[in-house]
């Protein structure tokens, strides 16, 4: 009996990413922009796709996979905005995998521009995985507090842009975006930052107008 | 807390290897995790700890070594390994950095008894 030591160099996450990469180039393939959308429980991810279904109707064509621990609540949000939507529920895990998203996505309609995903709301695992989008949003609420970008990196490293939410609340609130979008272009200093809010409609032009440059930009081979 | 499922994956490596290898027995595992890669060590550990019982690594070791973040930067050509998490260039201030090293899960090398 012999002990042999090998170097493997093996990446743990390396099934998850096969499947991103697959679900990526069929999203480009068929000129659709894949969007994830990663933040805590509550900051507004289903309020800001309602508020964008509402702004793209009748100019572009959107699709929504809805992720969560239980119950088709979102989904339901979303169908009444006229949007198709697919329910995933994780039954307990906290984050969406390539592999999900792979097996909804062949049902998903090839005449639409723009696949939002809404992950599971934790500002932690889904910053781990790749889900085949293009742009991956990180959404911070004014309610959460300005100083979690540094508590919470990985999410805003991995994101594209930052999205502060509830912006009509920041008179009644100690939140500071300007320091929370400090914080979180220390960690990533590409990050485009965003400040909206679905209730005044504060931002949603500019960040529509975001999405629809990332989307132009895929579909002339530039992404 | 997705370090179970990480923990999945890495038994799929280590069975795959020692398959691969034809060993009877895993009886050290080294993992190399990005101090941004997400996961929390011990966490990672107490499952490597109760998913191995069964496996081919049921008497493995586990050592963990943390990889630090390591910046490119593609306007002066500097690295530089940052501690803390102000992700900029050290040399030049540049925004634009690039992070090389630190944010992998990977399987590093393996014992095997053959």
């Amino acid at each position: 009996m012999t002990t042999k030591t090998i170097t493997v160099v093996r990446d743990l996450l390396a099934t998850n990413k096969q499947a991103a990469a697959a679900i990526r180039a069929e999203l480009r393939a068929r000129g659709i922009l894949g969007v994830n959308l990663l933040s805590s429980p509550g900051s507004g991810k289903t309020t800001l796709l309602e508020a964008l279904a509402d702004r793209f109707r009748g100019r572009y064509r959107l699709a929504v996979i809805e992720g969560d621990i239980e119950t088709e609540r979102d989904a339901e949000r979303i169908r009444a905005k006229g949007v198709p939507a697919w329910q995933i529920t994780t039954g307990g895990a906290c984050h969406l995998e390539a592999k999900m998203i792979g097996k909804v996505i062949g049902g998903v309609p090839a005449e639409i521009d723009f696949l939002f995903i809404e992950n599971v709301g934790n500002l932690v695992c889904p910053a781990s995985y790749d889900l085949g989008e293009d742009i991956r949003l990180v959404l911070l609420s004014a309610p959460e507090g300005d100083d979690k970008p540094a508590k919470y990196p990985q999410a805003f490293l991995s994101a594209d842009a930052l999205v502060l939410t509830k912006s009509d609340l920041l008179p009644y609130l100690p939140f500071d975006p300007r320091k929370a979008a400090d914080e979180a272009l220390a960690i990533k200093g590409t990050l485009r930052v965003f400040k909206i809010s679905a209730i005044s409609g504060e931002g949603l032009d500019e960040l529509a107008a975001y999405l629809v440059e990332a989307l132009e930009r895929l579909r002339s081979g530039r992404a | 807390m997705h370090e179970l499922s990480l923990v999945a994956s890495a038994f799929e490596v280590l069975e795959d290897e020692a398959r691969k290898h034809g060993a009877k027995r895993v009886t050290r595992v080294v993992l190399r995790i990005g101090v941004m890669s997400g996961v929390v060590p011990d966490l990672l550990e107490s499952a490597f700890e109760t998913y191995k019982n069964g496996t081919i690594a049921e008497s493995a070791r586990l050592e963990i070594v943390p990889v630090a973040v390591k910046l490119r930067c593609p306007d002066c050509g500097g690295e530089a390994v940052r501690e803390d998490t102000d992700f900029s260039c050290a040399s030049c201030g540049s925004r634009r950095v690039e992070i090389v090293e630190g944010r992998d899960l990977v399987v590093g090398t393996i014992d095997l008894e053959i």
